[in-house]
């Protein structure tokens, strides 16, 4: 179960809001998380906490296939992120260093910035605080079990190892 | 026999099995391409446990974002990778010398049509212009290629373009991809592989063919494919390559099949601060500029810069407007400079940079301040993209680009022909 703090955003949310081009240089958590949403929210790198939630509207990640933006994310303590569509490359960096993220139609319309929302990822739904539950579409099998071994690279190690 | 998309064979191709739109396959990958984030591909490589890369024949490296290292940090990434690709004995390591990767990778001949190609970097579906299947993916992703040699990858569904022309004098392929991009939107393609079509793609060099590909995944595209041709045939012959390649089959089942009439399109521009807020020239004629910017992946080939030369031979840039270009490759840059191109684009004002993509993502070499304009060949214009994230960048051709550096506005290059 993810439990978290959302964070409201709107469409085509591109990569270089996520993380701008200018600080992909230095690869260190601490550089990404702060200054992760930066050009979006200047206030986002300060007021974010752990656990936080991003639901975004359509094409999420669009642009560079940077995986700092992924993991500016998550290490700025954002647990998911939820939005109408994603862009493809993101969409899969994301899973690939363990940062859920789920494609619900309905959550950017529904959900207030603030509020706190719980996430079933295997079972494919959101408990929001007005009581209203929404449903996704839960990743396929193989995704699910890259994100719960923590990302492609312990899942990969552990292939390499069975070899 | 299924009739197939140009997808679903090269997929299938690559997975050994019969793959339909849709299904999850695990892929061989053919050429695995990494920039300067290969030294996150080689941090994620070595956590993983790998040891040796799958096949190193199939492996392309290369510097071209921030060269030479712009920072102490990107020096130390770049030795990182130069230290292991010296180490593993790669074969097609170019360093910082070689140019920008979607130039330097099909002008060096590793792609062939029918290949599928991933790369660590979004523009990779630019190799779709010699008919190969060419996809963007992250760095840790690419450490599992270079371990394995695999990848998942959906087979999409195909978005067929016919784009009906000719096109008229003085509107290139820029102008017809960005008013694509406008009509479908930044996620119009999403997912799919765009198919382009039709008597503009027949007509357009390599070259043109790589801007339309390259500029897919500004919509969204998995890939952008460009069938080949005798054209095509005869950019491969030239690097002593044959290959046939694919097409999609007649009767393949495709999501969409859209039709453009370009045949009286004029150049275009999109506006701040989204690569599919396209409008025609006119409409942002007159917008004070103070930067130009003609290169990258995009639009930094040889007849782009000469296609601006011929703008602004024996003329001066406006003193308002710092004229920047950087040619893709070397091999571009030294092509160039034989013909004068680069000498006569200096004599009107331009600072030549070294080949490199600098510029276009606000690494370095010409950052732009709060409150700036620009106006560039590159291929996005998100807020904060090229610097500042006050600052605004508008998208062109390099006819558009080299005319509005000659005025310090926005111009239609029709307008300020010899």
């Amino acid at each position: 179960m993810i439990k978290g703090k959302a964070w409201v955003f709107g469409d085509h949310i591109n990569t270089d809001l996520i993380i701008p081009g200018r600080y992909l240089d230095d690869y260190s958590a601490k550089n990404l998380a702060s200054h992760a949403m930066e050009d979006a929210d200047p206030e986002f790198p300060r007021k974010v906490a752990k656990g936080d939630i991003l639901v975004a509207g359509r094409n999420f990640g669009c642009g560079s296939s940077r995986e700092q933006a992924p993991l500016a994310l998550k290490h700025a303590g954002v647990s998911a992120v939820v939005a109408v569509s994603f862009a493809r490359i993101f969409y899969r960096n994301a899973i690939n260093v363990g940062l859920p993220v789920i494609v619900c139609a309905d959550a950017v319309s529904e959900v207030k910035a603030s509020e706190w929302i719980e996430i079933d990822l295997h079972g494919g739904s959101m408990q929001l605080p007005s009581g209203e539950r929404l449903s996704f579409t839960p990743l396929p099998e193989f995704l699910i079990r890259i994100l719960d071994e923590g990302g492609l690279v312990p899942y990969t190690k552990r292939r390499l190892q069975m070899r | 026999m299924v009739a197939k998309t140009f997808a679903e064979k090269v997929l299938s191709r690559a997975s050994g099995r019969e793959a339909s739109t849709g299904d999850i396959v695990t892929s061989r990958i053919d050429l695995a391409m990494s920039h300067e984030n290969s030294a996150l591909v080689l941090k994620a490589f070595q956590e993983m446990g790998g040891k040796d890369i799958w096949d190193r024949s199939k492996v392309v490296i290369l510097f071209d974002h921030r060269v030479p290292a712009n920072t102490v940090k990107a020096a130390e990434g770049h030795k990182a990778v130069r230290d292991f690709a010296r180490s593993s004995d790669i074969p097609n390591f170019y360093d910082f010398r070689a140019g920008v990767c979607h130039q330097v990778l099909p002008e060096r001949g590793h792609v062939l049509p029918g290949m599928l190609i991933v790369g660590t970097d979004s523009h990779t579906t630019t190799y779709g212009a010699l008919g190969a299947f060419s996809t963007g993916i992250g760095a840790t992703e690419m450490a599992s290629v270079w371990a394995t040699g695999e990848l998942w990858l959906r087979v999409p569904e195909t978005l067929r373009l016919i784009l009906s022309g000719p096109l008229p004098p003085g509107t290139t392929a820029k102008d017809a991809i960005l008013r694509v991009i406008g009509d479908l939107g930044a996620d119009g393609a999403d997912y799919m592989c765009v198919e382009f079509t039709g008597q503009v793609v027949d007509a357009l060099s390599i070259a043109g063919r790589m801007v339309l590909s390259n500029m897919s995944v500004e919509m969204g595209a998995k890939a952008g494919v460009c069938f080949p041709d005798a054209r095509t045939e005869e950019f491969l012959a030239a690097r002593g390559k044959v290959a046939k390649g694919t097409t999609s089959d007649p009767g393949a089942v495709v999501r969409e099949v859209l039709e453009f009439d370009l045949s009286r399109l004029g150049p275009q521009v999109a506006k701040p601060h989204s690569v599919d807020n396209v409008v025609a020239v006119e409409e942002a004629s007159g917008i004070p500029i103070d930067q130009a910017f003609i290169g990258s992946c995009t639009n930094g080939r040889l007849e782009d810069l000469m296609a601006a030369e011929r703008v602004l031979r024996g003329r001066q840039a406006s003193q308002q407007v710092r004229l920047i270009v950087a040619p893709a490759s070397r091999d571009i840059y030294v092509e160039a400079s034989e013909k004068g191109i680069l000498a006569s684009l200096a004599r009107s004002g331009a600072v030549i940079l070294n080949p490199g993509c600098g510029p276009c993502l606000g690494a370095h070499e010409g950052l732009l301040a709060p409150g700036e304009r620009c106006i560039s060949t590159t291929n996005r214009n998100f807020k904060g993209r090229m610097g500042s994230p006050e600052a605004e960048v508008y998208l062109a051709s390099p006819a558009t680009v080299a005319a509005s550096a000659l005025k310090g506005e926005i111009a239609d290059p029709r307008e300020v022909e010899h």
